[in-house]
């Protein structure tokens, strides 16, 4: 139902992120989608991953600081107007929505965006009811 | 050199005017112990070192312990010859004497403390008696004398007011001169320009580098034509020659030096006559030492060590041998001012880690302290820095895991609670600087915690 996000902290200073990518690269890191969140002396890199496990590791073994939350994925037709419909749908059932980013497929036609929400348990069993998938971890590698 | 005694009292102030070598006045507040001879000086600290160290022994446990230790009694101290008898005092001495360890009045007989910070949180207490308020108040009067200052000045003091030294001691000086007192403390650049256009000053006092702001503000607002300053007196920290020329020029005065700490009472233990080549020391109330700050031995002038106090004339407070772990050098070399009390250089530099940021003593440790006590390990580096002519300061602190989140607002939110505790620690403002794990350089034997980008020592 839920998809692991790894956030890692990053100082914001010119040539940090840049390093961060580059041993990704290096570790074979395969990035899906990809957010920061920054404020004036540092930032927080959200990134979807292949192999979710792995990273934590190879991030770990490099020394950065990093955290795993638990995330939507969620999949609509790439067409205007789908993502307002998945919005009204969480704002009528009163779910909390904290940040959101798109996520990059190899599909056409179908869009997916990654939803942070406090209960992620409600949250996709109201999208659930009105029709709109959730993907899962390992369908991930697929996409 | 000639000393033409002319003029004698300016009426209605305890200000004495010397002309000298026919051109410029010399101003004394008390020119008969600030220009007495080597003889008097002397002996004025023998009598008032015996007594001294009667009195704290009978009523101070602590030096009474101490003495005792080193097989020393007050009966063997009868001039300044014996002073090395008698053990050093240290910071931490007083640390651990916190609150009420080295007091040497009763409590009844004491009217004032003033507080400085002490290293790890518990600060230093220095209690006042009326009498201790007026000697102090005496030092601080002789410094604005010497700065030029009569009755007739308008002195203003941006000091910090409080348990803070600077604003109360500069304040009760410039009262003994009969000056009109501005007692502004610090802070609030336009309500003190205002006044300062408005009520006319002429003597400034504060920190040099809130001078060199000040300055800067009053020209920014075209308004250097409209003051009247013609002196300041600065001190609290450190500054060098450069700064000196710099605030002369931008304010058009004479900037003169003062020094102090408040372990020995606050500023006017030494202060900056005309010649402007070092300070002198009040030696009728304080003994001062040059010391190897690693061996202890007694330097002789000329020579770079420690600097160390022995108060001689308080009563609730008197310090015997004070490690003030200021560097400086002493020169009993004749002053053309005409004063005869030994002179110091500026500091030049600290025997210990402290440092002086926005005229606030910091010690690293206060930093590491507040660190752990908020879970943090001790990874970090202190950067201290000068921007527009006001220092600042930044703690670098390793991000933990511990620490993170993946909500950047909680990360920010106990950012600012470290910003927050040091604040309380230390009372001014530390911005935190949140970096990588394991980017702060490891070194092996002592970790170095402090990088001072402010080069504010010279010689």
């Amino acid at each position: 139902m839920t998809v692991k996000q790894i956030s890692v902290f990053v100082e914001n200073k010119a040539g940090k992120l840049a390093e961060l990518t580059e041993y990704l690269h290096e570790q074979e890191i395969d990035m899906r989608a990809l957010s920061i969140a920054e404020t004036q002396d540092f930032g927080i890199v959200r990134i979807i991953v292949d192999d979710a496990y792995k990273t934590s590791c190879i991030l770990k073994e490099a020394g950065y600081v990093a955290s795993i939350t638990p995330v939507l994925a969620v999949e609509m037709p790439d067409e205007p107007g789908s993502l307002f419909k998945i919005l009204k749908i969480l704002g009528d059932g009163n779910v909390n929505l904290e940040y959101m980013y798109a996520f990059l497929t190899r599909k056409e036609d179908t869009a997916y965006m990654v939803l942070r929400v406090e209960d992620n348990e409600k949250a996709a069993d109201i999208l659930s009811k009105s029709g709109i998938h959730t993907i899962c971890q390992d369908a991930v590698a697929n996409l | 050199m000639l000393i033409e005694r002319i003029g004698g009292k300016i009426p209605g102030s305890g200000i004495h005017s010397i002309e000298r070598n026919g051109t410029c006045m010399e101003h004394y507040y008390q020119p008969e112990i600030e220009c007495a001879s080597q003889e008097q000086i002397r002996a004025w600290q023998g009598e008032r070192l015996a007594k001294t160290v009667k009195r704290v022994y009978e009523n101070v446990e602590f030096y009474r312990k101490k003495m005792d230790e080193v097989g020393v009694k007050p009966e063997d101290i009868h001039s300044v010859e014996d002073l090395h008898k008698l053990p050093f005092l240290t910071k931490d001495d007083l640390r651990d004497a916190y609150p009420y360890g080295l007091l040497a009045a009763p409590l009844s007989d004491c009217v004032r403390i003033q507080s400085t910070s002490g290293t790890t949180g518990r600060r230093v207490v220095a209690f006042y008696t009326q009498h201790d308020l007026d000697l102090w108040e005496d030092c601080c009067a002789r410094a604005i004398v010497a700065a030029g200052g009569t009755n007739e000045d308008v002195v203003h003091v941006c000091y910090g007011y409080g348990l803070f030294t600077g604003g109360p001691g500069l304040n009760g000086g410039s009262h003994k001169v009969g000056s009109l007192t501005l007692p502004m403390s610090s802070g609030n650049t336009e309500r003190q320009i205002q006044f300062m256009c408005d009520l006319g000053s002429t003597i400034l006092c504060c920190t040099p580098s809130y001078a060199a702001y000040l300055a800067e503000s009053i020209w920014e607002r075209g308004l250097q034509d409209k003051i009247k300053l013609k002196a300041g007196i600065f001190g609290a920290e450190a500054w060098t020659e450069e700064m000196r020329h710099d605030i002369e020029e931008k304010l058009g005065i004479t900037a003169f030096d003062i020094y102090g700490l408040t372990e020995i009472s606050g500023p006017g233990v030494s202060f900056e006559c005309s010649e402007q080549t070092g300070m002198h020391i009040n030696e009728d109330h304080f003994i001062a030492e040059v010391i190897n700050p690693k061996t202890g031995e007694v330097l002789p002038d000329g020579e770079k060590g420690e600097l160390v106090f022995t108060s001689i004339t308080k009563e609730a407070f008197p310090l015997i041998r004070y490690r003030t772990r200021d560097i400086c050098i002493l020169s009993h070399k004749k002053c053309s001012c005409g004063r005869t009390h030994v002179k110091m250089t500026k500091p030049l530099g600290r025997s210990d880690d402290m440092l002086i940021v926005k005229g606030v003593n910091v010690f690293p440790s206060q930093i590491e302290t507040v660190l752990l006590n908020q879970g943090y390990p001790a990874n970090y580096q202190i950067i201290v820095d000068r921007q527009n002519n006001s220092d600042t300061i930044e703690v670098q602190v390793e991000m933990t895991q511990e620490m993170f989140s993946d909500n950047a607002g909680i990360v920010a939110k106990r950012e600012k609670t470290l910003v927050d505790a040091l604040k309380a620690m230390l009372g001014i403002y530390v911005k935190v600087k949140l970096v990588n794990p394991k980017s702060i350089a490891r070194s092996e034997g002592k970790a170095v915690r402090v990088i001072d980008r402010r080069n504010l020592y010279q010689g």
